[in-house]
């Protein structure tokens, strides 16, 4: 299709797609209004299952088993990305320097954030229950701390750090785990992902039962897909390009 | 009422850059734009004028309490929206990746035909 055509085609859909969003949000509550109550129903039962944080008891009690899927779309995208990324036949892993230049600031910086950076990371899934945050977003921050190695130009020091078997045991550990609490809450509980635990005190660390048991399976599942994902696109840099072909993605030269 | 319409200005601006790229990757960051639009729907669904976090310091002494929470089931959707965003995104650059190595070029306009 030439590409004014395709424009014909984006207006026409832009417009009904458009007229149709108007007309729902016009029909919808005001903005800002009072009328929530999908609210009032989750607060009470986040209350009695003396969970602080609402939205991780939504998350991991009220609708735990949704998580449950969104923790197996990671793992599923974990394993499409490394099929995708596949060496092509003919190529081959290169083991050259790292080329570029970093200033000695930004490694200073390194050093310093990377611990910050992981005990942020444990931090903030430990307290998901009591505070902002969870497993998902700790997760993401604890293997946020791994890469700032990496920008730290140490490779080297990166790769070895970073034993990738144990990482994809990581991520297929923490969805047993969840998979785990839910068969529990199964068998003593009558319902799948049931909390079966002592509920506690209301925003102390240890409450809401099961809830800080999911994140934390939650946290390692993330942290491990994120590492083992990105190190499939890291290892692209490393890759020579097979015989015939004009460049290598990602080494800035244009074909 | 002016939060719907950022909302859809953001979905659309991304379907826009969608249509208009020359550049897969520049593509799947335009698929991640539009995306974000529907957080921003989801998180204006549920706020409420002069409420707070629905996150407790310490339990509630009066009922009706939760009157004064914002919606925590559209913040909660919100966050599975982010993380499916990130995989789709994870998994349409592994394929722009390999499109760039097979085909040599990003350029949609350019693949023309399919190759094993």
């Amino acid at each position: 299709m030439s590409r004014g055509g395709r424009y014909w085609v984006l207006a026409v859909g832009i417009a009904a797609v458009g007229g149709a969003l108007a007309w729902a949000f016009l029909s919808m509550p005001g903005f800002g209004g009072g009328f929530h109550p999908y609210r009032d129903a989750a607060v009470a039962a986040a209350l009695r299952h003396s969970t602080a944080n609402v939205v991780s008891s939504v998350n991991f009690d009220q609708r735990g088993f949704d998580t449950l899927g969104e923790e197996t779309i990671l793992l599923a995208s974990v394993v499409g990305v490394a099929v995708l990324l596949r060496p092509l036949p003919g190529e081959r892993h290169r083991h050259g320097r790292q080329g570029g230049h970093v200033l000695g600031t930004t490694r200073m910086l390194v050093v310093v954030a990377v611990p910050l950076t992981l005990v942020l990371g444990i931090d903030v899934v430990a307290h998901g229950a009591v505070t902002p945050g969870g497993g998902f977003q700790g997760g993401v921050v604890a293997a946020t701390a791994l890469h700032l190695i990496y920008v730290g130009d140490r490779y080297r020091v990166f790769a070895r750090l970073r034993p990738i078997g144990l990482f994809e045991q990581a991520e297929a550990a923490g969805v047993v785990a969840y998979a785990a609490v839910g068969v529990a809450g199964l068998a003593f509980g009558g319902s799948w992902l049931a909390n079966i635990l002592p509920h506690g005190t209301l925003a102390r660390l240890v409450s809401a039962g099961t809830v800080p048991l999911l994140n934390a399976a939650v946290g390692l599942a993330v942290a491990g897909s994120v590492v083992v994902l990105l190190s499939h696109f890291l290892d692209q840099r490393f890759l020579s390009p097979p015989p015939g072909t004009r460049h290598a993605p990602g080494d800035g030269t244009q074909p | 009422m002016y939060p719907y319409v950022v909302a859809g200005a953001i979905l659309f601006l991304g379907v826009i850059g969608i249509a208009r790229s020359r550049n897969l990757v520049h593509a799947v960051v335009c698929l991640a734009v539009a995306q974000s639009g529907t957080y921003v729907l989801l998180l204006t669904v549920g706020y409420q004028r002069g409420a707070t976090a629905p996150i407790f310091q310490s339990a509630p002494e009066k009922a009706g309490y939760a009157a004064t929470l914002v919606d925590p089931v559209v913040q909660a959707l919100t966050l599975t929206d982010i993380v499916v965003s990130a995989t789709v995104t994870s998994m349409l650059l592994a394929l722009a990746v390999q499109i760039a190595k097979r085909h040599d070029t990003v350029d949609p306009d350019e693949l023309r035909s399919l190759r094993g």
